[in-house]
């Protein structure tokens, strides 16, 4: 699974390349996301299976490789070569401050409802996707469920259009 | 968000109110969004969009029209919602609406131990629940470290319930793709043939459905006696009916008229879009998880990769109902190899004391309290596991703090990136085959929403 795992910090297309559990986790930095991006897709991995994202807020503590300084939000992408029959997932930090990524629309046209979804549950807007809406929460909806300081059951549930 | 007055027009009249989920017309779309909601992500570039866009946007408005089909809707499959811009009675535009059945599961599953996820994950996909429970058990298992170390009867039991939950599965796909044609028998045939199936899992795991019977470490419960016979009898009892399932559906004409060259997605872009399983598999893509990145013992048994050739409804639905078979074969293999031993991992961390211990022992009753109260912790770490559901790709992705609950469980779920494969389908389909296209994707939106 990880053959490119050789040399101790070992890296792809200048980025991080951990494992974690067997499997292969590329830390890749926002400003170079879409560029490392466009080359793993020429690298073979054609599809991109999930993309999701994590909030760190109450868990500072993780363990991240050398040079990736933590920041509170990560995106999540599992992409998946056919051809190679390999997996690679690759982490990217996202910072309180500016919530936004590029769109992989381009790359991976099958990202949109993925993206949507992560905007939706944290929040996190893609820069160049199609159409940023809500996908699962009601278009009106205050706030971002999936958020570590949003808590369950703290806001009462809401109907649209009722007097409340 | 600044309210559109298309938006205001539509709230008025429907009382309902979505913002910018609404099918807008073409003249406030950019070329981007015209390009994915016809259907063309792939098919031609920004600047021939664009020029759609413009030809369309002053006299074509008034010869199309805006419908809804669902949430409501028999052969939505639940409550799924797409926007249809028609001219006459040709699709051009098609935008599925989700969200209905959103009940936050992923945020739930947050608060639940990994002891207790089984019964979270397990309603996401309700039609292949143990396929979901097992890729939540793999997931938590690697991040355990003891992956490796599940007994090997374990192992095979749960193969052999994933594999008769993916024919039980299929044929409720066989029931609802036959009512969406108008095939009404058949959805009683096929609801028939997977209610046997489920008897045995009642028999099993006690329920029906939502069993939570695949957990962290192994299984629930061992398989009861006469388990075997149980199998075989359902083992027996399908290939005829089957059989009938192709005197009725397959060689007929209309069904074939009804199927064959509607939806056709191509191979790239099921690729592109990211849609697996049969979606995949119908373009000619030999790609199935079982053979292609086995887990669990797949790769020490035989069976056949069913793919289609024209990526239309009927290869989907013929890929399913050989998948079938496939799976009545690989259950034949396990049968015939399920060892004998433990059900579950004997590591006192994960599993609880056996029940008879619980009288006699002190500690056994600390133990088997405190790994229900508080669970069992699973070290710092994330991991990503998918297996092959019938839908497709299921995934699991849970980053662990150290603590007995998931800090964030995520499951891929097929249904909800397959769904994004319907637009392509649909344009320049008639509204008739819509209802076709939708049953061959076989979305569960109770995974597509979570």
């Amino acid at each position: 699974m990880t053959t490119e795992e050789t040399a101790t910090p070992a890296t792809l297309h200048g980025c991080l390349l951990g494992d974690s559990r067997g499997q292969a986790v590329l830390f890749v930095p926002k400003s170079s996301y879409m560029s490392t991006m466009k080359k793993l897709v020429d690298d073979g991995y054609e599809m991109c299976a999930d993309l999701t994202a994590v909030d760190f807020l109450t868990h500072t503590s993780r363990t991240l490789p050398d040079g990736v300084s933590p920041e509170r939000f990560e995106i999540v992408v599992n992409l998946l070569s056919i051809s190679k029959r390999e997996r690679l997932r690759v982490r990217v930090q996202v910072s309180e401050s500016d919530p936004s990524i590029d769109s992989l629309f381009d790359l991976y046209p099958g990202t949109e409802a993925m993206e949507r979804e992560v905007y939706d549950m944290f929040g996190i807007s893609f820069a160049g996707h199609p159409d940023l809406t809500r996908i699962l929460m009601p278009e009106d909806w205050q706030g971002h469920p999936l958020r570590k300081d949003y808590a369950q059951g703290r806001i009462p549930v809401q109907f649209k259009g009722a007097a409340s | 968000m600044t309210p559109r007055e298309s938006d205001t027009i539509i709230s008025a009249a429907a009382g309902t109110n979505e913002g910018n989920q609404e099918l807008r017309s073409r003249s406030e779309l950019t070329a981007k969004e015209v390009m994915r909601e016809v259907g063309a992500v792939l098919r031609m570039s920004e600047a021939d969009a664009a020029l759609l866009a413009e030809v369309e946007a002053d006299p074509g408005e008034d010869q199309t029209m805006i419908i809804n089909m669902g949430p409501q809707h028999p052969s939505t499959h639940g409550v799924l919602r797409l926007m249809l811009e028609l001219q006459g009675e040709t699709v051009l535009r098609c935008k599925p609406i989700i969200g209905y059945l959103h009940t936050g599961m992923e945020k739930t599953g947050e608060s639940l131990t990994f002891m207790q996820g089984g019964t979270n994950v397990t309603r996401m996909d309700y039609l292949s629940p143990l396929n979901s429970e097992l890729v939540f058990s793999m997931a938590t298992e690697k991040l355990l470290g003891i992956d490796g170390d599940i007994p090997e009867r374990a192992v095979w039991i749960r193969m052999l319930m994933s594999e008769l939950n993916r024919m039980s599965s299929h044929l409720l796909f066989m029931a609802t793709n036959g009512m969406d044609i108008g095939a009404v028998s058949m959805m009683l045939y096929g609801w028939r043939e997977r209610e046997v199936v489920l008897r045995f899992f009642q028999k099993v795991t006690g329920l029906r459905m939502n069993h939570n019977y695949i957990r962290p470490g192994g299984v629930a419960a061992d398989l009861p006696a006469g388990w075997r016979d149980d199998v075989m009898s359902i083992l027996d009892m399908l290939p005829d009916r089957l059989g009938e399932y192709d005197v009725l559906m397959t060689n007929q004409p209309i069904w074939r008229e009804r199927l064959q060259g509607v939806g056709v997605i191509t191979q790239a872009e099921a690729i592109a879009l990211g849609a697996t399983g049969p979606i995949l598999r119908s373009t000619g893509l030999a790609w199935d998880l079982r053979r292609d990145m086995p887990y669990m013992h797949y790769d020490k048994l035989e069976f056949d990769v069913i793919v289609g050739s024209y990526g239309d409804a009927f290869d989907r639905y013929a890929i399913r109902l050989n998948e079938i078979r496939e799976s009545m074969r690989i259950v034949r293999q396990i049968l015939d190899r399920v060892p004998s031993g433990d059900y579950r991992i004997q590591d006192k961390k994960v599993t609880p004391p056996p029940r008879a211990r619980i009288d006699e022992s002190m500690e056994a009753l600390i133990h088997h309290f405190k790994i229900f109260t508080e669970g069992f912790k699973v070290p710092e770490g994330e991991v990503y596991v998918a297996i092959e559901s019938p839908r497709g790709e299921v995934g699991c992705y849970i980053a662990s703090d150290g603590s007995p609950t998931p800090y964030r469980m995520h499951v891929r779920a097929p249904s909800f990136v397959n769904v994004q494969a319907l637009p392509h389908m649909m344009r320049g389909g008639l509204v008739a085959d819509a209802v076709a296209v939708i049953s061959s994707v076989d979305p569960v939106l109770g995974e597509v929403d979570r």
